[in-house]
């Protein structure tokens, strides 16, 4: 299994849609074969075609907000002593988080195919929010899949939903979260699928949603490129690329750019949701090695039993609470490509403790993830390397969490 | 030896009749309840489909899943199924059992494995929602070999040409989905479009047994009753979930129910 150079890393599946042969795939009901081959067809006409990256440069520059900011954590650095540790800010983006990319290219290709109605699902709620935002700007009617426990720990993201015209479904299925409301998505796709375009939140799914998103996010890193440059006169010989992993769309979109680059020079770290300290339950299954099994009509490793029954997962995170992981990571990890570790509920929170203590910055709990790693390997390492992690959401969304969790003093007054 | 798959249609169109297909899930609400439904339904039933209950199912509407999280809840695991289909075939030989589920409780268990369970349990054939042609063609190639149908899906969105190709590919049944649904939808097309799909299709290799299912029940079923065979699925789940609320057998309840099915297509 190799990753070949110069071709995107989403072009690199074969006819199927299996990466590395065995990754992907397009495991979906009879049903959804013909939308999912119009939707296939739509996208690489599209992706080549100058006029519609035209298109969607220009409301990625306008609306979403590009770029967004490119930040030394000077305190940060001081305090940990060691690595610099920078920060990709990405919250910046319009609607706080990296979910506005892929929203904003489906609702795009929603437009072209004439469907006037788009559904998606949401687990921390800003999946959710920003397809009801741009379904709003593109005036399509819009449905959000949303598992009650969610709906219920991610408030302002549900209020935000509804504030932009869009319905919440709960989903009450299961374990109450996001691999239920992607399944009750996909039902919902398979009954409506000759009126009605859907939005995979992540780099999950069958082949093309995972294509399309990471097409989308990789917007973070044709930014971050320039930016570094901009900094450093050129790519930095020792770089380090920390990111959360729920999905996988924010860490691939983060990472893409810098595929070809020697992982000695470009190293990509990918941290998974360990779940409370105390509990089994994690959704972490590239770092605590999960068997490969089919969920939501890919090959992907994943958390299940020995049947082949899906588990629950456990973390105080709603959008890195997800028991399978995007083909894509499942690549690199096999390729060796990128390294992927855990961080449990507890190091998130007192990472974001940390980061807000020295920093105007807020991570969500998401990447709060990722900064717990970020903070506890820079510390080792030397100071001419850059340490940067993606800030692909704002804390806002978890208000109500982090004052039952930490006290009041941690979240900034509404 | 023909397929008694094959044997329930041919008696039924001696009958001149459509054959009834019946589906319930393995382990609703518990492994000898399901075991002793089976048996009891099998008078009436042509061919009984018996659901592998997953977590994640992508095409089951509110009623399948019911059963299946209660079958899941209950314990059944997939050696469990080929049990009762092995306890099944002790008392009902020529009783074809067709075996529905998702592909990841198969490719967990091992596709090789997996079918020599399904040889010596006595399964007839396999229908694996979420595994399309050409996807399946490899895994069809081994369960011919085996002398188990696999049965293909076929959609309404499945173009004319993609029904030439599956259907050329097929074994001797297919699988119609009457409409854009999940299963036990509202039928929402009308059934002469429905029969005229069917017709389209069954046109393609009139040789190849075409049944219908999704969506129908009691009401509906009497108007399709032209096709090869026709399959009722949520109408018995919903039936059992009702029986289990009302505190009453769901065994007996069940039986009725296909019993009234079958009087609607003789």
């Amino acid at each position: 299994m190799r990753i070949k150079k110069k071709i995107p890393l989403i072009d690199q599946a074969n006819k199927l849609g299996f990466w590395g042969g065995k990754f992907g795939g397009n495991f979906v009901p009879e049903t959804l074969k013909k939308p999912i081959d119009d939707l296939e067809n739509l996208f690489n006409k599209l992706k080549k075609d100058k006029k519609f990256i035209g298109e969607r440069d220009k409301y990625f520059k306008n609306w979403v907000g590009a770029p967004t900011r490119f930040i030394k954590l000077k305190n940060l650095t001081n305090h940990v002593g060691g690595a610099q540790i920078w920060s990709k800010v990405v919250s910046d983006a319009n609607g706080g988080a990296h979910k506005i990319y892929n929203a904003t290219v489906h609702c795009l290709l929603a437009k072209r195919s004439g469907k006037k109605f788009i559904i998606g699902d949401t687990g921390a709620g800003y999946a959710g929010k920003m397809l009801s935002m741009a379904a709003k700007k593109f005036g399509l009617k819009c449905k959000i899949f949303m598992g009650a426990k969610d709906i219920a720990r991610q408030q302002p993201n549900v209020k935000a939903i509804k504030k932009n015209g869009a319905e919440v479904i709960p989903v009450y299925s299961g374990s109450q979260t996001l691999v239920d409301a992607v399944s009750e998505c996909m039902r919902y796709w398979v009954a409506n699928c000759d009126t009605t375009a859907m939005c995979v939140g992540s780099t999950v799914g069958p082949a093309v949603f995972v294509r399309i998103c990471g097409w989308s996010t990789s917007q973070i890193s044709r930014e971050l490129k320039v930016q570094l440059i901009d900094v450093f006169g050129s790519i930095p010989k020792k770089l380090k690329l920390y990111n959360c992993v729920g999905g996988g769309s924010s860490s691939f979109g983060f990472w893409n750019e810098f595929m070809d680059y020697d992982k000695k020079q470009c190293e990509f770290i990918g941290v998974e949701a360990g779940g409370p300290a105390k509990s089994k339950k994690h959704a972490a299954p590239l770092t605590y090695g999960s068997k490969i099994g089919i969920l939501h009509g890919a090959a992907q490793y994943v958390n299940q039993d020995l049947d082949g029954q899906i588990e629950e997962t456990e973390s105080i995170s709603a959008g890195l609470d997800y028991p399978g992981i995007s083909p894509l990571h499942c690549f690199l990890k096999d390729t060796k490509r990128a390294r992927y570790t855990a961080a449990s509920d507890e190091d998130a929170l007192s990472a974001y403790k940390t980061v807000t203590k020295f920093e105007k910055l807020r991570p969500s709990l998401e990447p709060s993830h990722a900064f717990s790693v970020a903070i506890k390997e820079a510390k080792k390492l030397t100071k001419d390397t850059i340490v940067v992690v993606n800030s692909c959401g704002d804390a806002y969304k978890d208000r109500e969490i982090l004052i039952k969790r930490l006290g009041k003093k941690y979240v900034e007054p509404n | 030896m023909l397929n008694p798959i094959s044997l329930a249609f041919k008696k039924a169109k001696q009958e001149n009749r459509a054959a009834l297909l019946t589906y319930t899930v393995a382990g609703d609400s518990s492994k000898k309840q399901s075991l002793d439904i089976l048996n009891s339904i099998s008078k009436n039933a042509d061919i009984l489909e018996l659901g592998v209950p997953h977590n994640t199912p992508v095409a089951d509407g509110s009623q399948i899943q019911t059963s299946a999280y209660r079958a899941i809840k209950n314990g059944i695991k997939m050696n469990d199924i080929f049990k009762i289909v092995k306890d099944f075939k002790k008392l009902n030989k020529s009783k074809p059992i067709i075996l529905m589920g998702y592909f990841n409780m198969i490719f967990q268990y091992g596709e090789n494995k997996f079918l020599s369970k399904c040889k010596s349990a006595g399964v007839n054939g396999l229908i694996v929602v979420d595994l399309p042609w050409p996807e399946n063609k490899n895994f069809a190639k081994k369960c011919k070999k085996k002398s188990i149908y696999f049965i293909q899906l076929l959609s309404p969105t499945t173009s004319e040409q993609r029904l030439k190709k599956i259907i050329r590919d097929s074994h001797p049944m297919n699988y119609f989905i009457s409409m854009l649904s999940t299963t036990g939808g509202k039928l929402k097309v009308s059934p002469n479009e429905i029969l005229k799909n069917y017709t389209k299709i069954k046109k393609i290799d009139p040789k190849k047994e075409i049944v219908i299912g999704f969506g129908i029940t009691e009401k509906t079923i009497g108007k399709l009753k032209s096709a090869d065979g026709l399959v009722v699925g949520s109408a018995i789940c919903k039936e059992i979930s009702k029986s289990l609320r009302h505190r009453q057998n769901p065994v007996t309840n069940v039986s009725k129910l296909v019993k009234k099915l079958k009087s609607k297509i003789l």
